[in-house]
């Protein structure tokens, strides 16, 4: 940053995310397609998740307070009304696998103020635990309350020997007074770099997997770089129209052509949570194909 | 010539009911000071009850923080959705209530409202405390405190900055410019009158009070060099009182959360600032006045203004805070919309109703002479604005948490616990101990300025001779 920079433009200090492009000659970036299709709440993936990054369980007492770190949460959904006059008690509740959304742009990045939650070249909204001095903000401003706070010192409590044995010595233990969140495993992400940086190429499709995306029964959790337009995820995007830096969708221009038509289930079926907001995710999750109707 | 202007100036103040005068004009100079100089002497029985009760709250807060820092932030029962609780709300709680002490000292003093002397000395001096009160809670509500200079902007060798464009670093950049230049502007203002004290004091005292007074000895080059200067600090302090709790404002309205995503926060924010500080001034008025005696200082006329002045601003909060609900429900923003309704129907809506009834309906009191004039009457009524207001930066930050975009994430109600409470009782003792020891120590009350009231009242009309025509 030259003082050149700062005399004459101020808008170049200011990054602006989305930016148009701004993946297209970069190697990665990340996402995610989730089908709530395929998705039966059977809590694998949050299994996989706690094992795999060293999640501490803290108890049902403390669970029950809402102080859990699940950095992945199964949500249930039920349809209207209560559950004995709902349209269809028989088929149970809807679930929604929600874990940190990686937006493009984040409220969590503008805010922390020690720049401690930040956005890597490949696409991934990053925690530095040694820089969170633990204002919270980050999680004031998350719309969708994926940030988990280290109320405990659970290094301490939660994994009483000889469990220790089982944290995983790729991923940090992360002390009290520290803000976390699912990294889309980034542990795998860039061990799967550096192997392919070895061999001269970059990472294939399906080479690494996330741990939820690789215990999901029924593949209900796609994972992969989107920079690689012949990969599952970027065809899937492509297939659901969605546009990972637009603010409107080929999804919602479809519904009012439904809509003006009288149909009432679209083709496309392919969103981002609270899309409104202008956070512009980087998980797209697939509506049920289950309706009132079939 | 002279006799006939003095003869229409006699039938001019006749026809008109001689106001009430703020401070009794006989009072001789040397009453002034030994009035004030008994303050920092021996003080009413009540004195001690209010500084030990505020010492035992302040301990007891104190354990409470041991207690959280050593455990985790989890024993203050901050859960995923509820993430600031009591912490942020009784910081803006602090912040406002400093505000007033500036609008005393500074903006009235450029305004040259004369009334304000002896009132602005203790005024600013709660700036001050409760300034360094709402650093505290930044402190208690971080994570890990032990690395709070993250957040100021200094060199270093790493050449890791903080991120600018968080509102938590203008926080801290703004309050520790405020912290800084009220400090400065309240020891300035006070140096005449710690030489007084320094020229009655015998002993250590008088060694602490000449050190403190920096040579001072009243002559002419000093007075004008004092002057200027203590104007110049007032206007340099003037643009800072408003911007830091506009800034503190920006913490809420930069974010995207419902019910704090509102451009007209940082008036809002502002007048509550100054509403509550001067409730809280009129709670001290009341009180430095039975227990340092200072009835011929602190007088009914004073807190009848004082009492004006709240009721002008409580208005001023109760417009901006009715424009906010409006901009609110006539917008397009369902969120924002719902946080609204379940303000003021949801688990809150006691403390939201209360809160608009303290906040907005109960200073109409002080439209009532018979009520204003009244001490205990206005005791009870300024703790009540002042727990209106309080209740109001609460209602600001946890319903948004209790109900925000992710349904998810809704709960039934959040209440704080021991702890929280805890930590918070101590920063009302903390504050109310500093201040009362203030009052012990320093001169509560500006001697110099009230001696100048004293001064310009009493020259007798014979002595006011027009000025020589010009050549």
């Amino acid at each position: 940053m030259s003082l050149d920079n700062l005399t004459s433009n101020w808008s170049k200090l200011r990054v602006k995310r989305p930016q148009p492009d701004q993946y297209k000659d970069a190697p990665y970036k990340w996402g995610m397609v989730i089908d709530l299709d395929a998705c039966t709440g059977c809590n694998a993936c949050t299994a996989a998740c706690y094992a795999e990054n060293n999640l501490p369980v803290v108890g049902k007492h403390r669970f029950l307070k809402g102080q859990a770190m699940h950095w992945l949460r199964i949500e249930r959904y039920w349809g209207e009304g209560t559950e004995s006059t709902q349209e269809f008690p028989e088929r149970g509740a809807q679930f929604l696998p929600m874990m940190c959304q990686q937006c493009e742009a984040a409220p969590c990045e503008i805010v922390c103020p020690v720049g401690a939650t930040h956005h890597t070249p490949d696409g991934l909204n990053s925690q530095v635990y040694n820089r969170c001095i633990g204002s919270r903000y980050c999680s004031a401003n998350c719309p969708y309350k994926v940030r988990y706070f280290n109320w405990f010192n659970y290094p301490e409590s939660a994994w009483p020997s000889p469990l220790e044995q089982q944290l995983n010595p790729d991923v940090t233990v992360r002390s009290k007074g520290v803000m976390e969140k699912c990294t889309f495993c980034v542990q795998r992400l860039t061990e799967a770099k550096d192997r392919a940086r070895t061999e001269k190429r970059t990472v294939r499709d399906g080479e690494v997997l996330t741990a939820c995306a690789q215990a999901c029964p029924t593949s209900a959790i796609h994972f992969g770089n989107m920079a690689d337009s012949s990969s599952a995820v970027a065809r899937m995007w492509k297939a659901q129209q969605v546009e990972l830096s637009a603010d409107r969708q080929a999804k919602d221009d479809q519904r009012e052509i439904d809509e003006q038509q009288g149909k009432t289930d679209g083709v496309l079926r392919g969103y981002r949570v609270l899309e409104q907001l202008r956070t512009y995710p980087s998980v797209v999750y697939l509506e049920r194909i289950r309706s009132s109707e079939v | 010539m002279s006799d006939t202007f003095e003869e229409k100036e006699v039938a001019v103040e006749l026809r008109f009911q001689p106001k009430p005068k703020d401070i009794d004009e006989d009072i001789a100079w040397a009453q002034i000071n030994g009035d004030v100089l008994r303050s920092l002497e021996r003080p009413r029985p009540l004195y001690w009850v209010i500084f030990f009760g505020s010492l035992a709250l302040f301990l007891w807060g104190v354990y409470c923080e041991i207690y959280q820092y050593n455990t985790g932030l989890g024993v203050a029962d901050l859960e995923n959705p509820q993430v600031w609780g009591l912490y942020i709300a009784t910081f803006i709680f602090w912040i406002g209530m400093s505000h007033s002490g500036t609008l005393l000292s500074a903006i009235l003093h450029i305004m040259h409202a004369d009334w304000r002397k002896p009132i602005y000395r203790f005024a600013e001096a709660m700036t001050t405390f409760s300034l360094m009160t709402a650093g505290l809670f930044v402190l208690v509500h971080l994570g890990r405190v032990w690395q709070f200079y993250y957040v100021v902007a200094y060199p270093n060798e790493r050449w890791t900055w903080p991120n600018f464009s968080s509102p938590l670093v203008w926080d801290a950049t703004a309050i520790g410019s405020y912290l800084t230049t009220s400090v400065i502007f309240l020891y300035f203002g006070m140096i005449p009158d710690l030489a007084i004290c320094r020229d009655n004091a015998t002993g250590f005292r008088r060694t602490f009070y000449r050190a403190l007074s920096i040579g001072w000895r009243g002559t002419d080059r000093q007075w004008s060099n004092f002057r200027v200067t203590y104007l110049t600090i007032a206007c340099l302090l003037i643009p800072l009182a408003v911007s830091v709790h506009s800034i503190v404002a920006t913490d809420f309205a930069v974010s995207q959360q419902p019910g704090w995503h509102t451009t007209s926060f940082p008036p809002y924010f502002v007048a509550g600032a100054l509403y509550s500080g001067c409730a809280a001034i009129i709670t001290l008025f009341i009180i430095l006045r039975y227990t340092f005696r200072f009835e011929q200082y602190m007088t009914i006329p004073i807190l009848e203004k004082l009492c004006k002045l709240t009721f002008a601003i409580s208005m001023v909060w109760t417009y901006l805070n009715f424009i906010e609900y409006a901009a609110v429900w006539y917008g397009t923003d369902e969120f924002a919309k719902q946080s609204l309704i379940y303000r003021a129907t949801g688990d809150y809506a006691w403390w939201w109703w209360s809160m608009n009834i303290l906040g907005s309906v109960v200073p109409f009191s002080l439209t009532l002479k018979r009520l204003r004039t009244n001490i205990p009457v206005m005791l009870v009524v300024s703790i009540l604005l002042n727990l209106g207001m309080w209740i109001e930066r609460f209602m600001i930050v946890t319903p948004t948490f209790a109900h925000g975009y992710y349904p998810w994430t809704w709960t039934q109600g959040w209440w704080p616990n021991w702890v929280q409470v805890g930590i918070v009782l101590g920063s009302f003792g903390w504050f109310n101990m500093l201040f009362m020891l203030f009052c012990k120590i320093f001169p509560s009350v500006s001697m110099y300025e009230v001696k100048e009231m004293v001064y310009h009242r009493r020259l007798p009309r014979k002595n006011l001779k027009p000025l020589p025509a010009e050549g």
